[in-house]
């Protein structure tokens, strides 16, 4: 098997069109998400089960598990020399742009379904929910084409955080987590002994005060004031005010408080796949004060299948780090790098229980650093029980 | 004028472009950047990384 892929990988050296993505297709599955609206409006109308309206979290957080159980994983990279041409081969980003235009029509779909679709209360917060899934996999979309040099995909990461409401987060990601990743100073790397639940407003209130930061620093260095037409995250927010008035005009305000709560719930799935990416990592601090350069060994990766195609790769996560701007179909898995157990979809399930992610998370950490509490990015709130419970190296 | 580049991504800071998106108009000498800016694309190197590029 091996020698096979080994003979594989030396003939299309030689010529690049004899290599065949196997994930070429499956990429148009990420499209499942935008239509996920209209999934539960199909699904309830074949079933006249009211139920199907909260489909969203049950597509992501019991199917989705369950497909990375049932078929497992994938660690084959294509070759290095494919890499460019993998990465300018535009279908890949076709995939991409594709999901924005489905996600708006969804989301006045639900509006619509919100304001005349005659559903319950409850198949209204289930459509919520489903719409709060849809919200929080467009973070990961824009976090794609926010990483891209090309204005475009810029803009249309933009336009995909509108939803959330979280346009700020292209800004602090790319800015402030890809600079400061697995140490103390990112509000967005989790520490040893952190549960999720006092993470999620460290990381929203941290990352929104460095984005901040960060816009001014840069606007200040070109004599503009922060509160400027050219600040970027001030142009996102309004976006989400320009989107949410309009959508309360057409369709009333009924529709408000489910907006709200589905940006709320998107921005809050982003903030936990953040927890699960780097929890307790640390990067080593040099001689000179500086942080050592990121290695593939300040990820947690998964290499689950059914997770992968649906995030873009996003659990390829070492080598996002190392190449941030490198295309979702080129990135590739990295063997030195921390594995979780099981796919995004699955630890998210875990992250949300406390206890249960320390049961499963901390050895697993500890392991990766040899047993020393020492070298990972532990919560000093907590030090003191960690260090007790762990051993004191 | 000259330029360096990010020895991560490729990016390249030329002097005579500046980067007036960043708040370096254009012909802002590299030694006016400041060292704790990083590379705008990739965010993994900073200014002191940066080598000079040819041409």
């Amino acid at each position: 098997m091996e020698a096979a892929t080994h003979a594989h990988a030396l003939e299309s050296e030689l010529n690049p069109a004899t290599w065949h993505d196997p994930k070429r297709y499956a990429w148009l599955l990420g499209l499942i998400v935008p239509l996920l609206p209209f999934i539960a409006a199909g699904l309830v109308a074949l079933t006249g089960l009211g139920v199907f309206w909260f489909y969203g979290p049950f597509l992501v957080f019991v199917i989705f598990p369950l497909l990375d159980l049932a078929i497992g994983m994938d660690a084959e990279n294509p070759p290095d020399s494919i890499i460019k041409w993998l990465e300018q081969d535009r279908y890949y980003r076709w995939c991409t742009y594709a999901f924005i235009p489905v996600q708006y029509v969804g989301l006045v779909f639900a509006c619509w379904l919100w304001a005349d679709g005659g559903l319950s209360t409850v198949d209204s917060i289930g459509l919520a929910l489903t719409m709060g899934v849809v919200s929080g996999i467009a973070i990961n979309t824009a976090h794609e084409l926010g990483h891209k040099r090309a204005d475009l995909e810029r803009w249309l990461s933009k336009v995909a955080l509108a939803q959330s409401g979280y346009g700020h987060f292209f800004i602090e990601h790319n800015r402030g987590h890809h600079v400061r990743v697995a140490t103390p100073e990112d509000p967005a790397s989790a520490r040893l002994g952190e549960g999720f639940w006092a993470f999620l407003p460290r990381t929203v209130a941290g990352s929104l005060g460095s984005a901040w930061g960060l816009e001014r620093t840069r606007l200040e260095r070109g004599g503009h004031s922060a509160w400027s037409i050219h600040n970027d995250i001030l142009q996102a927010w309004a976006m989400t005010a320009v989107l949410f008035a309009a959508l309360t005009a057409v369709f009333g305000t009924v529709v408000l408080p489910y907006l709200v709560a589905q940006a709320v719930l998107g921005f809050c799935l982003l903030e936990v796949v953040n927890y699960l990416e780097h929890y307790g990592l640390l990067r080593e601090k040099r001689e000179d004060g500086r942080y050592e350069r990121c290695r593939p060994a300040h990820s947690w990766n998964s290499n689950n299948v059914a997770s992968n195609v649906l995030l873009y790769h996003l659990q390829r996560h070492s080598d996002h780090h190392a190449n941030p701007t490198r295309r979702y179909q080129a990135l590739r898995h990295v063997e030195e790098a921390p594995q979780l157990p099981t796919g995004y979809a699955g630890m998210i399930l875990i992250a949300v229980v406390p206890p249960l992610w320390r049961r499963v998370m901390d050895r697993r950490l500890l392991d990766h650093y040899g047993g020393e509490v020492g070298r990972a990015n532990v919560e000093p709130r907590v030090a003191r029980r960690v260090r007790a419970r762990y051993g004191t190296v | 004028m000259a330029a360096w580049r990010c020895p991560g991504c490729g990016y390249v800071y030329d002097e005579q472009a500046g980067h007036p998106r960043e708040g370096f108009a254009a012909g802002t000498p590299w030694s006016e950047v400041p060292d704790e800016w990083h590379c705008p694309d990739c965010g993994i190197y900073d200014k002191v990384d940066f080598e000079p590029a040819d041409g």
